[in-house]
């Protein structure tokens, strides 16, 4: 039967709309092992695969953008000492990296570090395949070269007095330890890079990690404490913004800020924020397309740090201004008694048109939005506890 | 020599029981990682200092001392120590 002109431009839009719909893996990370959740092209039905290291504590499993095969996974147990696995499989098989990353020995007398565990995995730069950034608890900078299979120290950062000095000791830091996070590549430039520690501060390199000055102006430390030392600043979790790689959003122990570079000072964003509920959090997440937007995912850090939703009513709140205000996005979130919150790693978002939002809570619940954070519905509940959340969208 | 090998540590060996050599306990490990590598850095951190909850038994006495010297007719036991959720 022919078709008319009419069918044939019909047809054209679907098919465009159709190009535009890609399906999307969530990457789970969790205290008892990893999932991976596989969408439909509407990102409306998932399928899950795993689990992957049942019984392994993986802080963070990441594809690599570059060939969309690579899969590395950042695992200890808890006996074991800490290890990366690697897949060039998408999952479907593991092989663990020959050299993890590990502090180098330290000399007669001196006291060595060791690393509790990998933390962050960030893939390197478009230009530079097979380099991956890993940061660790205790705080350390590792590269690898070869896709994962082996891991070097930077030790600029390692070994460097002075950072070791602002680093602190294991007992100075989090909870489940002092962590190197939040490692940064400018996609313009490879030699430029952003890295986080808690504590320690906000730190900048303009050649490739040989050497690193902090960043911290303009944001706040804990009130008694000198913030030109870098002891006491404390960052959860920075993100650059893919559409204009100038504007960092960071969440703070102390807040919601921004930087728009060159300049170095940080503006606090987070004082619009309603009072109720604070500016305090972990997650931080940017706008694959529009720089004045990101979400944040508040928690109480009143009295003891509850580390809970506030109330016990879990939402996300976005800017669509660059912080000026912040809109509260709830709607399918439980309305009360919703104790969990949100890790600095659990939640992010894909690329698709509009926008996919996903958190993982510490209960266990991984939540979903298709349309940047207006609706929310939960996609899987029972896990254990959600570490880490990453996607990636499968050309 | 004979070393058990605890269950956390199978994905190495694939089973319980394995043969190696050496003059001490850390020449052991060191021994054990050509047949099984990256085994010892699960057990052994970079400061070559054990791991908290890993645990060695020389013929039934424990040993927290690596240079600790081994007989080949010694049995080496290997444990994970570990309680919680």
């Amino acid at each position: 039967m022919a078709r008319s002109k009419k069918d044939a431009v019909s047809v054209t839009k679907s098919r465009r709309n159709k190009s535009r719909q890609q399906r999307v893996l969530i990457l789970v990370a969790t205290r008892k092992g990893a999932w991976i959740y596989q969408s439909d092209n509407a990102r409306k039905s998932w399928r899950a695969h795993g689990p992957h290291f049942l019984g392994h504590i993986i802080n963070h499993l990441m594809l690599d953008p570059r060939d969309q095969r690579t899969l590395l996974a950042a695992a200890k147990t808890g006996h074991l000492g800490p290890t990366l696995f690697r897949s060039t499989d998408r999952g479907r098989s593991w092989k663990e990296s020959s050299r993890s990353p590990a502090f180098a020995k330290a000399t007669d007398g001196a006291s060595g570090r060791s690393v509790d565990h990998t933390f962050w995995l960030t893939p390197g730069h478009a230009a530079e395949p097979g380099v991956w950034y890993a940061g660790t608890s205790p705080q350390g900078l590792f590269r690898s070269t070869d896709g994962g299979v082996t891991w070097d120290p930077f030790s600029s950062i390692n070994d460097d007095p002075q950072y070791r000095k602002w680093m602190g000791t294991v007992q100075d830091g989090t909870p489940d330890g002092p962590k190197l996070h939040s490692i940064i590549v400018d996609p313009r430039d490879a030699k430029h890079l952003y890295i986080a520690m808690s504590g320690g501060g906000v730190h900048e390199s303009v050649d490739g990690g040989r050497a690193f000055a902090p960043l911290t102006v303009g944001l706040k430390v804990v009130a008694g404490f000198d913030p030109s030392d870098m002891t006491f600043h404390d960052p959860h979790c920075i993100r650059m913004c893919p559409s204009n790689p100038d504007r960092l959003y960071q969440q703070n122990h102390t807040g919601i800020y921004r930087i728009d570079r060159p300049s170095r000072e940080w503006i606090h964003i987070g004082e619009s924020m309603p009072q109720r509920v604070g500016d305090i959090g972990f997650p931080m997440v940017v706008h694959p397309r529009d720089a004045a937007t990101a979400w944040v995912f508040p928690m109480d850090g009143s009295t003891v740090w509850p580390r809970t939703s506030p109330g016990g009513k879990p939402a996300v709140f976005v800017t669509h201004d660059g912080g000026k205000r912040w809109l509260r996005l709830a709607t399918g979130l439980p309305s009360r008694d919703a104790w969990w919150t949100v890790k600095r790693q659990a939640m992010t978002v894909d690329s698709g048109v509009p926008a996919g939002l996903y958190f993982g809570t510490t209960s266990g619940e991984l939540w979903a939005s298709r349309d940047e954070g207006v609706r929310w519905s939960c996609i899987a509940r029972h896990l254990p506890e959600i570490y880490a959340v990453e996607t990636a969208v499968l050309a | 020599m004979r070393i058990l090998i605890p269950t956390a540590l199978h994905s190495y060996t694939k089973k319980s029981w394995v043969e190696a050599n050496g003059a001490t306990l850390q020449a052991l490990l060191t021994d054990l990682d050509q047949h099984y590598p990256g085994i010892r850095f699960r057990m052994l951190d970079e400061q070559e200092q054990i791991r908290p909850h890993i645990r060695f038994f020389i013929n039934g006495d424990q040993t927290f001392d690596l240079t600790c010297p081994l007989h080949p007719t010694d049995e080496v036991l290997i444990v994970q120590a570990l309680s919680g959720g």
